[in-house]
């Protein structure tokens, strides 16, 4: 599945226990697609001596701060992005 | 959700943030260099190292500096791929 800009996404709420660039305070947490950069290697399998293919969509997903971050005391504004390969995303209507 | 050590944004401290520059050890440099030669000549990647740092034991992570992280794995790694044997750096180190 390929997203596009301005699409609502989630970040997948699963665990993972080998390595992964999906950082745990977004997990499970809703955003929208930013830009589509490129598609890389994979470093979840490039991490163990695979060659990391086939390659993987990443996207600057970006969130509202006050929904990633309980209490947040900051502007109401204020954004936070991350990068995050296709396959951590969930497509919401 | 279980999150492992270093994954640890937003994590909640009372500490403050050391924004001071670090002064470099001449083993830092040695060891960034290592990695990178390493690197280049296709012996092991970028993700490879951060799996490295990721499997340390959570305490022996939180006592280590950032360099100790890379040499840790870098050591890691080249037993696992053979090119180090199982102790040979520590023999070497002990002379």
């Amino acid at each position: 599945m390929t997203f596009r800009v301005g699409q609502r996404v989630r970040i997948a709420a699963r665990e993972h226990a080998g390595h992964h660039r999906t950082p745990g305070y977004l997990k499970g947490k809703s955003g929208t697609v930013e830009r589509v950069h490129a598609e890389f290697a994979n470093p979840e399998t490039r991490a163990y001596g695979g060659d990391g293919l086939p390659r993987e969509r990443l996207y600057l997903v970006g969130f509202d701060q006050r929904e990633v971050w309980p209490g947040y005391g900051g502007r109401a504004a204020d954004r936070i992005y991350a990068d995050v390969f296709e396959h951590w995303l969930e497509g919401q209507a | 959700m279980e999150r492992a050590v270093h994954d640890r944004g937003g994590w909640p401290t009372d500490a403050r943030i050391d924004r001071a520059e670090h002064e470099l050890a001449d083993w830092e440099l040695l060891v960034d260099a290592l990695v990178g030669a390493l690197g280049r000549h296709g012996v092991m990647n970028v993700d490879e190292l951060r799996r490295g740092i990721e499997s340390m034991p959570p305490d022996e992570y939180e006592r280590a500096s950032y360099y100790e992280r890379w040499l840790f794995s870098a050591e890691t790694i080249l037993v696992e791929k053979g090119v180090l044997a199982p102790g040979e750096l520590d023999a070497r180190v002990r002379g």
